[in-house]
């Protein structure tokens, strides 16, 4: 069949991942093509399938305490064996090393036994907002994956104009935009997509003097990054995981 | 501290860099066993070698150099306890009915449920499943697939295609015993 070539590139091209030449050629067939042209819409259907799909299998309740446990038990037993003589010292350092990470383990879980901070104070807000934008109709103000449709909507709702960032190459498409109110005051909020997980984006103003934390959080199983970029305060919320939702803020920091 | 742990480095960095991974770890291993219990042993035999391996870690992609761990991890797996999983990828001409292209015409369905979804994902070939765990589920570029699979990116292109027309046969297969008719 003479198509057969153009089927294997049909999922490069779907995938995104054809240089423009051979893109180019892809579509300058597809139009001539119908049997081609009905595989693309065919092949979109099942990415669709996908993307609404609940396929995703997050670690189990229970296999987190798992793996730290077996990790942190590998660390403080795992001693070499050297000479007799030397053994009883070293395991005077395995006794150590298990102090340490039990110290480690501990510092991390110290800021849930203080009482709440200002910067959790601000995390809290941000994620109720997050949580509050899931529920039916409240996400979205303003719909487009155009950053020069939602930029610009924002023009006398905010005292300042907020950055828009198009991420879609990157696999975190934008999806729109909307009005909230954190830390007393109007801020922007622009929503992000990856796969299935939203990403809320607040932006607003740094103030002069005021150092708002840059520390990454997790309130009720939501992953909080903040970041200073260019005179703006940043702040991403999402169930996505902590690795990805940092690359997504290093990507929009860029 | 750091010699007296076979060189794995110290447990922050570790838990800083490698732990929030554990969703992505467990995701492949759950989808290249098709067992929950299995999976979450994997998991964990996985982060007992990465924890080993951390001093090798040369920073970048973590998730992409943790999966590569858990998949090497889930395959050896497969090749002790199943390895007749391991040649199905070979057989394909008994799947595959002669002249299949034809089904360019044959129109999928409009929605497929998620469910009908999982169990021809379950169904398919190992390698065929990773390609397209990689892609539709992680997001991956057909560049990252490649290096994972150790494979070129041309074949990460054809796993991809030939995953994808079997999954739509295998959805249609299941949908043609449910009785419903699409388009």
């Amino acid at each position: 069949m003479v198509c057969d070539d153009n089927a294997r590139l049909l999922h490069g091209y779907v995938d995104g991942e054809l240089d423009l030449v051979r893109s180019l050629e892809i579509e300058e067939h597809l139009r001539g093509c119908p049997d081609c042209a009905q595989e693309l819409r065919n092949q979109e259907t099942l990415r669709k399938a996908f993307r609404a799909s609940s396929l995703y299998e997050r670690a189990p309740k229970g296999l987190e305490a798992r793996v730290r446990a077996s990790v942190a038990s590998a660390a403080s037993g795992n001693v070499v064996p050297i000479s007799r003589s030397r053994r009883a010292v070293m395991n005077w350092f395995a006794v150590a090393a298990a102090i340490l990470v039990a110290l480690v383990l501990t510092w991390k879980m110290l800021p849930n036994l203080r009482g709440p901070s200002e910067s959790d104070m601000l995390a809290e807000e941000v994620v109720a907002s997050h949580i509050r934008s899931l529920q039916p109709n409240h996400l979205m103000d303003v719909q487009s994956t155009d950053q020069h449709t939602v930029k610009p909507w924002f023009n006398g709702k905010l005292d300042y104009s907020p950055p828009v960032k198009d991420l879609t190459a990157d696999g975190f498409p934008l999806v729109g935009g909307r009005l909230d109110y954190v830390d007393h005051r109007n801020v922007a909020a622009l929503i992000y997509k990856r796969n299935q997980h939203m990403i809320n984006v607040y932006e607003w103003p740094d103030e002069p003097g005021d150092e708002k934390t840059a520390r990454p959080k997790v309130i009720q199983g939501y992953n909080v990054v903040f970041w200073h970029s260019s005179g703006m305060y940043l702040c991403a919320v999402s169930d996505l995981n902590a690795g990805e939702l940092r690359q997504f803020s290093q990507l929009l920091q860029q | 501290m750091t010699d007296n742990m076979g060189g794995a480095g110290e447990p922050g960095r570790f838990e800083q860099v490698v732990m929030p991974h554990l969703d992505a770890a467990y995701n492949l291993a759950r989808w290249l066993v098709r067992n929950p219990a299995d999976a979450e042993d994997i998991v964990q035999e996985s982060y007992l070698r990465a924890f080993k391996f951390f001093g090798g870690y040369q920073g970048g992609n973590a998730r992409a150099w943790l999966l590569k761990i858990v998949r090497n991890t889930s395959y050896s797996f497969i090749e002790k306890r199943r390895p007749a999983e391991l040649t199905e990828e070979f057989d394909e001409k008994i799947h595959v009915p002669e002249g299949d292209r034809a089904d360019a015409e044959t129109v999928l369905v409009q929605s497929v449920e998620s469910r009908m979804l999982r169990e021809a994902l379950e169904e398919l070939p190992v390698n065929f499943r990773e390609a397209l765990v990689y892609r539709e589920l992680e997001g991956l570029s057909y560049k990252e697939i490649a290096e994972l699979m150790d494979v070129p990116i041309g074949t990460v292109m054809s796993s991809l295609a030939r995953g994808r027309t079997r999954l739509r046969e295998a959805l249609l297969r299941a949908r043609g015993k449910e009785g419903i008719r699409g388009l």
